[in-house]
């Protein structure tokens, strides 16, 4: 099953997952830094591309076309719309990243440290070949366990999508808010007389 | 192909997802570092599931479900943030401090707004009115702070 191999010995599989994953470590390093936040969700858009190659090359290629069409496609398109619902700054812009800079840089090199530390001392030289797994991966190996093992949770997860959905546009309704405009009219007096209140004080 | 480099690339993204979750102010980039943090974990998933050849494919049906609820998240999240941006007129966290608690760590209440509407609100602590005064100024013209240079 998983055998181990120096890790002096690479494979092309291995130079190739390598130089994606660069690609991949890169574009997200370029996600959460640049200064433009347009340019960090395209960023992103490539990180996740990357990934899906990964997939490809570990031998899981429903999962990696799962990736490019949820992920590239969906999540994507929906970050920019984000972006452009909030009016987001197009271009450059000084204040995408808050006072906590150098708190979160020291929190992320430690998480890099210790995972990256503890990951390597656990696998090691372990080595596995991909191509014996990829009868697992195909659109078809994936459905039959899908329906056969994980029907409930299948299920469930439709009806979680379906609630998030239904929440997603109610909080997002317009006229859900202009509806209670007349409850909170009573409150607004009050603030007005609090605002009065407090300019004699 | 070694184990040691999937699982390093995925520890090295998850890294940099807390970096961007951390560090970023604006709630639509927030959105992107998580989505970083949840694909370093899809990236495990596929690792071991190739890895040990489960015969359940449980890794893959759940990077597969992992994806889905990721995705649920993602339009959750971007929901609350439209409703966030419509009621304060922007979209940056360190503005929405209403549960924060006075000075702890150091944080201001409300920070300083430039018309001086978030000083105001900042001295009626605890007057519940002062601020839904300035949230209703807010939803009715907002002035998004969009510093571009």
């Amino acid at each position: 099953m998983t055998t181990t191999r120096a890790l002096g010995s690479t494979t092309g599989v291995e130079i190739t997952f390598i130089l994606i994953g660069l690609l991949t470590f890169g574009a997200a390093v370029l996600t959460v830094t640049v200064r433009n936040l347009v340019h960090a969700a395209l960023w992103l858009v490539v990180a996740l591309g990357g990934l899906a190659g990964c997939y490809l090359l570990l031998a899981a290629e429903f999962v990696a076309w799962v990736q490019v069409l949820i992920y590239v496609g969906a999540v994507a398109v929906l970050l920019l719309f984000g972006l452009m619902l909030t009016r987001a700054p197009i271009g450059r812009t000084t204040e995408l990243d808050s006072g906590n800079r150098w708190a979160a840089a020291v929190v992320g090199l430690a998480t890099a440290g210790v995972l990256v530390s503890v990951i390597g001392d656990a696998v090691r030289t372990t080595w596995f070949d991909p191509r014996q797994a990829v009868v697992n991966g195909t659109a078809k190996a994936v459905g039959t366990s899908l329906f056969r093992y994980w029907v409930l949770p299948f299920e469930l997860l439709s009806v979680l999508l379906l609630a998030a959905l239904v929440g997603a546009i109610v909080l997002s309704r317009r006229d859900v808010s202009d509806d209670v405009d007349a409850g909170t009219g009573i409150s607004q007096a009050q603030a007005t007389q609090a605002q009065a209140t407090e300019a004699e004080a | 192909m070694h184990a040691i480099y999937p699982l390093t690339l995925a520890a090295l993204l998850f890294a940099v997802g807390v970096y961007g979750l951390l560090a970023r102010r604006n709630a639509v980039a927030v959105l992107m570092a998580i989505e970083l943090l949840l694909n370093a974990v899809n990236l495990n998933l596929v690792t071991f599931s190739s890895l040990l050849r489960d015969q359940y494919g449980m890794g893959q049906v759940f990077t597969v479900f992992l994806i889905t609820v990721a995705a649920a998240e993602t339009g959750l999240g971007l929901a609350i943030v439209l409703l966030l941006y419509r009621n304060r007129g922007t979209a940056a966290i360190d503005d929405a401090r209403e549960l924060g608690e006075d000075g702890a760590f150091g944080l201001k209440r409300v920070p300083q707004q430039p018309d001086g509407e978030g000083s105001e609100a900042g001295t009626a602590t605890g007057n519940t009115a002062a601020t839904t005064a300035a949230t209703t100024a807010a939803t009715t013209a907002p002035a998004p702070k969009a510093v571009t240079k």
